[in-house]
């Protein structure tokens, strides 16, 4: 029945082919005429409406796909943060307006939404994104279209865009302060462990550079694919290692299993303790308290910091969503950036990128995790490094800090052991 | 109903109808959308080239193919390695490189310099592929299921690979900051408009090809080899051959499409090429109807705006509402939104039943 005699089709053939081909000759014209246009190449006009009692802002997280799990309490954070700004009298006594967009954890859809967010909607401003990928598809988005990124997450470093504020820590905030923890402690060999991507891979190349010119040795660098969960091997590698430590930059699911894993050979934070850097109160959790409880993380900041700011953003925090609801370092931080862009906004009393950017350098904001200080040349924020202990409650407390804000240098310009890193 | 029943229906007069019918629609779109849509129509039109090719290889052609996304990553990778080159200049480094890998450009990147050679590899490496395996694959008379997971295998299998090359591909990054191409500003509007319009016009050209296939004795060839594989070998014609060619069309198309979507998109990672998105072109065109010639052009564009367009009015609940449309559409529709047609059509004449 499928079959059909072809005459039948046969003096379609030549009028179907021709109109093809019609349809090529007539674009390759229009391709033609486009060359005089792209000399005068339109630079993004912005099309923020700020005349009304409103203005639009976005927030774009992943809210499906893999990563939703951690950047859900993102969003969650910064809905709470608008909520408060709004019933503070707004910004510049705007309402804020919040598009929210789903980055479903694609980098593709990101850089999709981004330009959504700044075109169609005409937002002020974005916060959002987490993994690297994310925020390395919607930077040229930004750039090109000049508009303003707030990136909530910690990161491997070695960028600063006119168009983003990186309100996470850059490495010498995070990374180089737990190395020079465990250099305290008297640790002399390492073994890493990360997930196969662009953070743990950087983070590791600073962590070698850092070594070589601190006496400590590199006993072993193990990577796992993103989402991997059978550790035997790779916890059998780090047993047989016997390093003095172990420097996690394992993300997402990868840390329950690595852990329990850790934990059925039989070792745990007094044998060989575990570094890691992208386990947060969130994360505790998941893996299980049993499983983690002595080892270390760092960030800067833990739901268990002790200023008033802090207690006030928990307890709001609690009672919008629940008690059983901890905080962690990316949600105060995307937090945090949303307060930072109300007081550049209201430093430069305009809603204008360049405005905004021009006012930036030296913004304060009293945040939970103590006062921080934007600086305008690298747009990123001074950040004080905490070392944590995970609890038996489930909590990290502050087992070392540094003496003061770190200020950011993401190409870590100032140490010399990283030349010829960047 | 006359409309949509014009388009859907194969037949002479018909098709050359709805042929121009979707070209006048397409050459309109850019008076009525704002650059930011006609850019998405641009993208889910690339996407529907790659649903061009499956309507062959599949709805004619029975190969149930689960790893276009294989086709469609190589065109679109081979495509921004050249933009990423010629963004750099002669000579230059992409600037990922310098960040994350040696500072050197490698040697399989050199022949992508060149626009002509980049433009040449993109039709030749994935038709080379798919011909390769094609070959190794029809003539062992693996078929049906096997098929399905072996193409499947073999886009985990890229992926994988593309992540592990961080230094070389831009691992889970990808690559994306192109700012022109073959010369043309990717920051002005109107060049993207002039993207939008070649890519509408390798698509209309993508879809006279399939259906010139689709009538011609190969076409016949492809649908008796679909249905009964073994009396096609038994009339002394070698079904290998036909399913070869049918599937190296369909990867080439792919590819084109990758090719064009990077421009469009400004972005291609590892999560465009992998397992995930290669089942979702397979939906566009089981939405479609995989058989029909438009079918799976129509299912491949409608999937791609709902998922678009859901999304942006419920950024926190729209999958679940495209999960119940796919169930809605393959439970009461099995042979996809083009069979409404049929059914309206028998229904018609004889009366209201009840």
């Amino acid at each position: 029945m499928r079959l059909r005699s072809t005459s039948r089709y046969g003096a379609t053939r030549l009028s179907t082919v021709s109109l093809a081909a019609l349809c090529v000759v007539a674009l390759s014209a229009c391709g033609a005429r486009v060359d005089a246009g792209s000399d005068t190449s339109a630079s993004a006009e912005s099309c923020v409406d700020t005349s009304g009692d409103t203005v639009k802002i976005g927030f774009l997280n992943s809210l499906s796909g893999t990563m939703a799990i951690s950047e859900q309490t993102v969003h969650d954070s910064l809905e709470l943060a608008a909520q408060e700004i709004n019933a503070d009298g707004g910004v510049l006594g705007k309402e804020l307006e919040i598009v929210s967009e789903d980055g479903q954890s694609e980098p593709t859809v990101f850089a999709e939404k981004a330009g959504k967010l700044i075109t169609s909607d005409c937002v002020a401003a974005v916060f959002g994104g987490w993994t690297s990928a994310s925020r390395k598809a919607m930077l040229p988005v930004f750039e090109a279209q000049d508009s303003l990124l707030f990136y909530p997450v910690q990161y491997e470093g070695l960028e600063s865009s006119p168009n983003i504020f990186y309100t996470g820590a850059t490495t010498n905030q995070q990374i180089v302060p737990a190395l020079d923890y465990l250099v305290e402690q008297g640790t002399k060999s390492l073994f890493l462990v990360g997930s196969d991507y662009v953070f743990p891979r950087t983070a590791n190349k600073i962590i070698n550079a850092y070594a070589e010119a601190h006496d400590i040795e590199i006993v072993g660098e193990e990577y796992a694919p993103l989402g991997h969960t059978d550790f035997s091997t790779i916890v059998n590698k780090v047993k047989s290692a016997d390093a003095d430590a172990v420097f996690n930059t394992l993300n997402g699911d990868s840390n329950v299993a690595f852990f329990k894993e850790y934990k059925n050979v039989g070792m745990s934070a007094d044998d060989m303790p575990v570094v890691s850097v992208s386990i947060a109160e969130e994360e505790v959790g998941g893996i299980g308290i049993e499983n983690v409880e002595g080892q270390l993380t760092a960030w800067n900041y833990y739901q268990t910091v002790d200023s008033p700011a802090n207690t006030a953003f928990v307890e709001a925090f609690k009672a919008e969503y629940g008690e059983d609801r901890p905080t962690s370092d990316p949600m105060e931080a995307a937090y945090t950036s949303l307060y930072l862009w109300k007081a550049m906004v209201e430093k430069a009393e305009s809603f204008a990128v360049e405005d905004v950017t021009a006012a930036a350098d030296g913004v304060t904001f009293d945040a939970p995790e103590g006062e921080v200080v934007v600086n305008g040349d690298n747009h990123h924020i001074a950040k004080t490094a905490l070392i944590g202990k995970i609890g038996a409650d489930g909590l990290i407390h502050t087992e070392w800090s540094s003496e003061e804000p770190i200020e950011p240098d993401p190409y870590l310009e100032g140490y010399d052991w990283a030349d010829g890193l960047s | 109903m006359t409309v949509l029943t014009t388009l859907l229906r194969p037949g002479r007069t018909r098709t050359l109808a709805a042929f121009g019918l979707a070209a006048v629609l397409l050459l309109l779109a850019p008076l009525v959308l704002s650059p930011f849509r006609l850019d998405l129509l641009a993208k889910f039109l690339c996407l529907a080239m790659v649903a061009v090719g499956i309507g062959l290889a599949w709805g004619r052609g029975g190969l149930l193919t689960l790893g276009q996304g294989v086709y469609f990553g190589l065109g679109a990778y081979l495509m921004a390695m050249h933009l990423k080159l010629a963004d750099a200049g002669p000579g230059g480094v992409p600037d990922f490189m310098l960040l994350y890998g040696t500072g050197q450009v490698p040697g399989w990147w050199e022949p992508l310099r060149s626009p002509v050679s980049a433009i040449l590899l993109i039709l030749v490496v994935p038709a080379a592929l798919a011909a390769l395996l094609g070959w190794a694959v029809f003539t062992r008379r693996v078929r049906g299921a096997y098929f399905a997971i072996l193409s499947q295998a073999l886009a985990a299998a890229f992926a994988i690979l593309l992540i592990g090359q961080q230094q070389t591909t831009g691992g889970t990054n990808g690559l994306n900051g192109f700012r022109a191409f073959f010369g043309y500003d990717l920051a002005d509007p109107v060049n993207k408009q002039m993207l939008y319009l070649i890519a509408a016009a390798v698509l209309l050209l993508m879809v006279a090809i399939v259906r010139q296939l689709t009538v011609s004795r190969f076409g016949e060839l492809l649908v008796a080899v679909r249905d009964q594989e073994d009396r096609v070998r038994f009339l002394g014609y070698d079904p290998a051959a036909v399913k070869v060619v049918a599937y190296v069309v369909a990867a080439v198309m792919a590819a084109v499409g990758g090719a064009l979507f990077v421009p469009i998109a400004g972005i291609v990672s590892p999560a465009d090429v992998g397992v995930v998105p290669s089942i979702g072109f397979l939906i566009g065109v089981a939405i479609g109807g995989r058989a029909t010639l438009l079918g799976p052009v129509l299912g491949s564009i409608a999937v791609s705006w709902a998922q678009t367009s859901i999304s942006e009015q419920f950024p926190s609940g729209w999958i679940y509402f495209q999960g119940a449309l796919f169930i809605l559409v393959i439970a009461f529709l099995p042979g996809g939104l083009a069979s409404v047609a049929g059914k309206l059509r028998r229904r018609a004449p004889e009366g209201s039943p009840a």
